[in-house]
């Protein structure tokens, strides 16, 4: 059987729900470990929040490094586990680090590397969608470790408990993966809403909003959705730019993306095409978003989004 | 300070992509330069103007690098116009096909070669969109790594550079001496309109066109031949059959309800 591993990944202390789908993607492969990269002392209470079926096996690197010297120290680690054991894959979120860690990883290791992928077969053929879903691309990488990195969502995770083995490894971080200092860091804020990207439903305002989110939030939070925003609601300061939906923000691919007085640009679309339903309310009829719509309402949000909650609340009581 | 910013000329936007026998057709659509690097040769530009700026090979200096077809010297026109002092572009059959291995390898060669301080990226090519390729030439290279600059801040006395990373995962404000790669997401600037002056002054600007053999790159290990992921197929998805769409008449919200209702979304 093929050797997978992932590249556990944790919100502060908390394990993230995208290392349960990077371990169902990697369980339709082969055998699943796990790396966690830590800081000195916290590697036990990482690890012990692994416990998914599908992975056998928990390899915790201990080290002040990874959150001093971020992508370049963590991709030193992970190359080194991959040049000892030699997985035929490696696994790795979607995401700026993910990605960039994916690619240094593949240096260091001598191996392809594809990106963005929504689908892995047992024979290590990645699924993509590109050029804005427009489409479908299978490729496989035919060098060294298959570096795949996956974006959230892609998969619905097993829901299967298992107990791993955990074992630890001693890396020291070499003063080539140091020249880059994280001389502070600033978590984003927690609202107490999903976090966008793995989200299964995102309720987003643009532009028609007028800077009044109210709307939108009540509906979000009536659905457990996360927020998200077009970049001209980001640019005028209506919402955070961690919120932005798009090429220069997040891409996401929830069951249901609810877009709220938002024209559709292309940069737009990019970050949501591959939602699995996508609903629209948009006062004008011409808006190119509606040519993604499953279902369009041309009409005021201020009048729409409102009733809408209503009729959400009624459903509840 | 001298400083190089890697600029891709990619299809446009809004063009319809196609794929040809397993990668980009490049040929039967528009070619513009890739809007994300604009950032980063403004960003470049306004570094260089502020330590006094003294054209071409001088101290303090911008030079675009771009690695693509022949045609990709319109790109680097462009960002001669907006000010960049000299260019270099990498053209080769062979490239043709090359993934972000093969293209962080060439670019970190030509870098290598240009005593640069300081190489500026855009965060994402919009064709690829990989937002790799400046990590992978800082790994090459082993520069610091300062990517997804929202901010910038250079000491030319201290040789050091300080940016502000914006990523999903926060905000970290992140240090590094000389040399580094630096890519910038689009909130950082809003770059310059190349003016008439600047468009008439790029015709004169000095573009140095390089080849794998003036680099000492094996072409096996580039384009098709060397690229180390192959696509097996690409298809056109079946265009999204059309949607319901109704006109609000003061129950649109309740119809919404029901489609979500009827979806099992809710
Ligand atoms: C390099 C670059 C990167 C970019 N990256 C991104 C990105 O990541 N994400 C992104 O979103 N954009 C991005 N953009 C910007 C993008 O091109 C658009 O400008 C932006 O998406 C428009 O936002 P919008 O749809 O909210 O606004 P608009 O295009 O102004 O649309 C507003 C819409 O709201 C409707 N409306 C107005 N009032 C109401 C009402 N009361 N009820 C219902 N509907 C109403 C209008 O009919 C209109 O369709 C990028 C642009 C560039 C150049
Ligand atoms: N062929 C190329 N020539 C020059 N620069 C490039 C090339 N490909 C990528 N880059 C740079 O790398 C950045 C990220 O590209 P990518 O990793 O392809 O998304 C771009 O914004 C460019 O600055």
């Amino acid at each position: 059987m093929s050797e997978v591993f992932i590249l556990a990944q944790f919100v502060g202390e908390k394990i993230a729900k995208t290392t349960a789908e990077l371990a169902t993607c990697g369980a339709g492969i082969g055998n699943v470990t796990a790396i966690v990269l830590a800081p000195p002392g916290s590697g036990s209470a990482l690890a012990s929040q692994i416990t998914f079926g599908s992975i056998s096996k928990v390899i915790v690197i201990e080290s002040a490094d990874f959150a001093h010297f971020g992508v370049a120290a963590s991709a030193q680690a992970i190359a080194h586990v991959v040049n000892e054991h030699k997985p035929s894959a490696l696994l790795i979120t979607s995401s700026a680090f993910g990605k960039e860690v994916a690619g240094c990883v593949a240096i260091l290791t001598n191996s392809g590397l594809i990106t963005d992928a929504v689908d892995v077969s047992s024979d290590l053929v990645a699924t993509q969608v590109i050029f804005g879903g427009s489409s479908t691309v299978h490729s496989r990488v035919t060098h060294g470790c298959a570096i795949i990195t996956l974006r959230p969502n892609s998969f619905s995770p097993d829901a299967a408990v298992g107990s791993p083995e955990i074992i630890t490894a001693n890396i020291t971080i070499s003063d080539s993966a140091k020249l880059a200092e994280v001389v502070s860091s600033q978590p984003p804020l927690a609202e107490g809403r999903p976090e966008l990207t793995e989200a299964q439903i995102i309720v987003s305002g643009g532009r028609g909003t007028n800077g009044d989110f109210s709307a939108v939030e009540t509906f979000a939070d009536l659905l457990g959705a996360a927020v998200g925003a077009s970049r001209a609601a980001t640019d005028a300061g209506w919402y955070p730019h961690s919120h932005q939906v798009g090429q220069t923000g997040k891409t996401v691919s929830p069951q249901l993306y609810v877009a709220c007085g938002i024209s559709g640009a292309i940069q737009h679309r990019a970050g949501m095409q591959t939602s699995k339903t996508v609903v629209v309310i948009n006062k004008d009829p011409d808006a190119p978003i509606f040519e993604l719509a499953d279902f369009g309402v041309v009409g005021d949000l201020f009048a729409v989004l409102p009733q809408a909650s209503e009729g959400v609340k009624a459903r509840k009581s | 300070m001298k400083i190089a910013v890697c600029v891709k000329q990619v299809p446009d936007s809004w063009a319809e992509k196609k794929m040809m026998g397993g990668v980009l057709d490049r040929q039967g659509v528009d070619a513009v330069l890739n809007d994300l690097d604009e950032y980063a040769i403004e960003e470049a530009l306004r570094i260089v103007e502020a330590h006094g700026g003294n054209g071409e090979a001088g101290a303090n200096s911008v030079t675009v690098i771009s690695m693509g077809p022949e045609r990709t010297a319109d790109a680097v026109r462009k960002a001669l116009s907006m000010g960049a002092d000299a260019a270099i572009i990498v053209t080769d059959p062979a490239l043709a096909g090359s993934d972000a291995l093969a293209t962080s390898k060439v670019l970190a060669k030509v870098i290598e070669e240009g005593n640069f301080d300081l190489v500026f990226c855009g965060t994402e090519s919009t064709d690829a969109r990989m937002s790799v390729v400046p990590a992978m030439i800082a790994q090459r290279l082993t520069w610091a790594q300062l990517t997804f600059a929202g901010s910038v801040v250079v000491d030319a006395a201290t040789k050091t550079a300080t940016i502000t990373r914006v990523t999903e995962a926060g905000i970290d404000t992140m240090k590094a001496q000389f040399p580094a790669v630096i890519s910038v997401v689009e909130k950082i600037n809003e770059p310059r309109y190349p003016s008439f002056k600047g468009i008439m002054a790029a015709k004169k600007k000095p573009v140095e066109i390089k080849n794998l053999a003036s680099l000492g790159i094996e072409p096996s290990l580039v384009g098709t031949a060397g690229a180390w992921s192959v696509v097996d197929d690409a298809t056109p998805r079946p265009p999204k059959a059309a949607g319901i769409k109704i006109v609000d008449d003061g129950n649109g919200g309740k119809a919404l309800v029901d489609f979500l209702v009827e979806k099992k979304l809710i």
